[in-house]
């Protein structure tokens, strides 16, 4: 074949947002064949997308509000992604979250707001924590396969969650709806001043300037990024590897776990299985794209939100299903992922002659 | 025979059948992901080839009136999905893991989307046929004799697999491109051929799982209809050590405790359902430990084939020809 594909001796300048614009671009046109093909206008639809998403202040407001859980959890995911340990169990560690937090808000709700939040925030901090630190053990112990344990994981937190909703914490004049009585005032949090978003980014801003400083100021940090890179290399110098895949899975659990608490708390103050949309998947998307720069995390965790408000716009507008916002972050995944190639090589024309 | 023994027999029958039943979408996606995994890509987009393969047999058949065809389409549509992870993986160089994470997140994505006009539409869908005299045997027979079209398929798959794999020399190539590529291609061998059909061989059986469950289990679509049952085929992988007859032990068992599950809750147990919807999960994670002790017992013989996720662009893997 006279194409061929030749390294680059550079990796192509700007490379990393030439593939992020035509992965972006490819999304759009699969969502629109797909709408052409179920009978609805197709370029409209990518219309009402991006302009329900992202160019009303109330879109931007609700994506904001998606953003918050995303952005928590793919933090937490990039840190194990980073040590090449494949944690898909955000969704669960989410669930567990608001589970440890509604078990706080449930028994403590009387208490002023200043005990009782920093309480349900350590809670749905730790269950979550708890959580992932099974397959973390698993795998440092007996070398389970951690995609596996962290995807059971989810199917059984959220089980867990129903569980408690169905029974025990099923508020007794929902009229048989599984969900939890409303949490007390003092137990949600609020919303920032003049606005829809509530206090959740605030700790997003907190996690975020944690996150980049333990990773780059510390030495447990740069421990953690060495273990990624080559992990022989790790343990020849002695660095704790255990005790990092332990670290790295439990502050994913612990920051989906936060996710889960603010979620049940201040979006939908009280706990229900419709709390579960998947944000916990939509945040290994996010981390993969993002790596570990806490911009670029913050950023995809925006546009993500975003498509996923867009997509209800397009519920409402066109009935197009919800599912739509899967399609949407499978092909940037799939198109960023191969369009790497580009990255680092590029395609020559060799003519027949001077082939060997 | 006393009395509660014949019970206990009744009661067997009907149950092992179930396990059969549940079993089989199990064990062509696990045959499948093994064939894949032989070859040296690890495939972790199992889910959403099963759930684009179920739709696409469900709407094939319902629009063809043949169960046949719409079996066909479910290939198909496996197959395609799967050349995605070929052309991210193999052509593209990109990482395996996250490309199958991303094969799963699309493919679940186009088959609700595009399968949400068909939800609560009944196809022509596969009905069970009892063998001349093989279902008159005791017990096992109609367990094991009156099922329908696919699960007699679903015995062989197995079988068949194993027999390709390692009694023929196309078998060789494929699992030399999983074990040894350098070698393979050494000996004249194109290991990017035999990974290709590896993915491919892989994405029509995993399709063909899922136009189980469309067009066996139930003869109608609903949203996510597959439900994590291809990520325990991924597991189930790891718990039948890369081998084909392995597997049969595995889809039934898991199989037996997803109909134990729904026998349960029909009976009315006293448990709430959803901690028994937890059972096949938990049971993925009990097997999967219990391998792994087992495994350290007897190492070297349940070990991954030794290329599994390596690039063939990498350093370990030469020049991609």
């Amino acid at each position: 074949m006279p194409l061929r594909l030749v390294d680059r001796t550079k990796p192509l300048p700007w490379g990393g947002f030439f593939v992020a614009t035509i992965s972006l671009a490819a999304a759009l046109a699969v969502c629109a064949l797909l709408l052409t093909w179920q009978g609805k206008p197709g370029l409209h639809g990518v219309w009402l997308l991006v302009d329900g998403g992202f160019l009303h202040g109330y879109a931007l407001e609700d994506a904001v509000r998606k953003a918050i859980p995303i952005f928590l959890c793919s933090l937490g995911v990039a840190l194990c992604f980073r040590m090449k340990l494949w944690n898909i169990g955000a969704e669960g560690q989410f669930a567990l979250g608001a589970v440890g937090a509604t078990a706080v808000a449930l028994r403590f709700g009387h208490w002023p707001a200043w005990a009782v939040l920093p309480c349900m925030c350590l809670a749905g901090a730790a269950a979550g924590a708890l959580w992932a630190l099974g397959p973390a053990l698993l795998k440092r112990r007996l070398g389970v396969n951690e995609i596996i344990t962290t995807l059971m994981a989810n199917y059984i937190g959220v089980l867990v969650l129903q569980y408690l909703v169905y029974g025990a914490w099923k508020d007794p004049v929902s009229f048989g709806f599984p969900m939890t009585e409303l949490f007390s005032d003092a137990a949600q949090v609020g919303l920032l001043p003049g606005s829809r978003i509530h206090y959740g980014l605030l700790y997003c801003v907190a996690a975020g300037l944690g996150f980049w400083w333990w990773i780059s100021r510390t030495r447990l940090g740069f421990e953690l990024v060495v273990s990624g890179e080559n992990s022989r290399a790790a343990r020849f110098a002695h660095m704790p590897y255990g005790m990092l895949i332990c670290l790295a899975m439990g502050g994913c659990g612990a920051l989906a776990g936060v996710a889960g608490f603010l979620e049940a708390s201040a979006s939908v103050h009280r706990l229900q299985p419709s709390i579960m949309v998947g944000y916990g998947f939509t945040a290994v998307v996010v981390a993969w794209l993002g790596r570990l720069r806490v911009p670029a995390i913050a950023a995809f965790s925006f546009l993500l939100a975003g498509f996923r408000v867009g997509v209800e716009n397009l519920q409402i507008e066109l009935q197009a299903p919800a599912a739509m916002a899967g399609v949407l972050e499978g092909t940037i995944l799939m198109a960023v992922l191969s369009g790497q190639l580009l990255n680092h090589r590029r395609l020559v024309w060799i003519s027949r002659r001077t082939t060997p | 025979m006393t009395p509660d023994m014949v019970d206990m027999l009744a009661m067997l029958t009907p149950l092992l059948a179930a396990a059969i039943q549940s079993g089989a979408p199990l064990l062509f996606a696990t045959v499948g992901e093994i064939i894949t995994e032989r070859s040296g890509t690890l495939n972790l987009g199992v889910e959403g080839m099963m759930l684009c393969g179920a739709l696409a047999a469900f709407v094939v058949s319902l629009g063809t009136g043949s169960p046949w065809l719409g079996a066909l389409a479910g290939c198909a549509a496996g197959a395609l999905l799967a050349v995605l992870h070929g052309l991210a993986t193999l052509t593209c160089g990109g990482n395996q893991v996250v490309s199958g994470l991303a094969l799963t997140i699309l493919g679940v994505g186009l088959a609700d989307t595009l399968g949400a006009g068909h939800i609560g539409q009944v196809a022509p869908g596969f009905d069970p046929v009892a063998i001349p005299v093989l279902s008159s045997i005791p017990v096992l027979g109609p367990a094991l004799f009156t099922q329908d079209a696919l699960v007699y398929l679903s015995f062989g798959t197995p079988l068949a697999v194993w027999v390709l794999l390692f009694r023929t020399r196309w078998g060789l190539h494929l699992q030399a491109a999983g074990e040894n590529p350098a070698a393979a291609r050494a000996a004249g061998v194109s290991p990017l051929r035999w990974r290709w059909i590896g993915i491919l061989a892989g994405g029509a059986l995993c399709g063909l799982g899922g136009a189980y469950l469309s067009l066996s289990a139930t003869h109608l679509w609903t949203t996510n209809l597959t439900a994590g049952r291809g990520w325990i085929a991924v597991a189930l992988v790891i718990f039948c050590a890369w081998r084909p007859q392995r597997a049969m032990l595995g889809a039934y068992l898991f199989g037996g405790v997803m109909a134990l599950q729904l026998r349960l809750q029909a009976m009315g147990a006293a448990l709430p359902s959803s901690l028994l919807l937890m059972m096949p999960y938990a049971m993925t994670v009990l097997a999967l430990v219990a391998f792994s002790r087992a495994k350290s017992r007897a190492a070297g013989r349940n070990l991954p084939p030794a290329a599994l996720g390596v690039p063939l662009a990498g350093p370990q893997g030469g020049e991609g020809r």
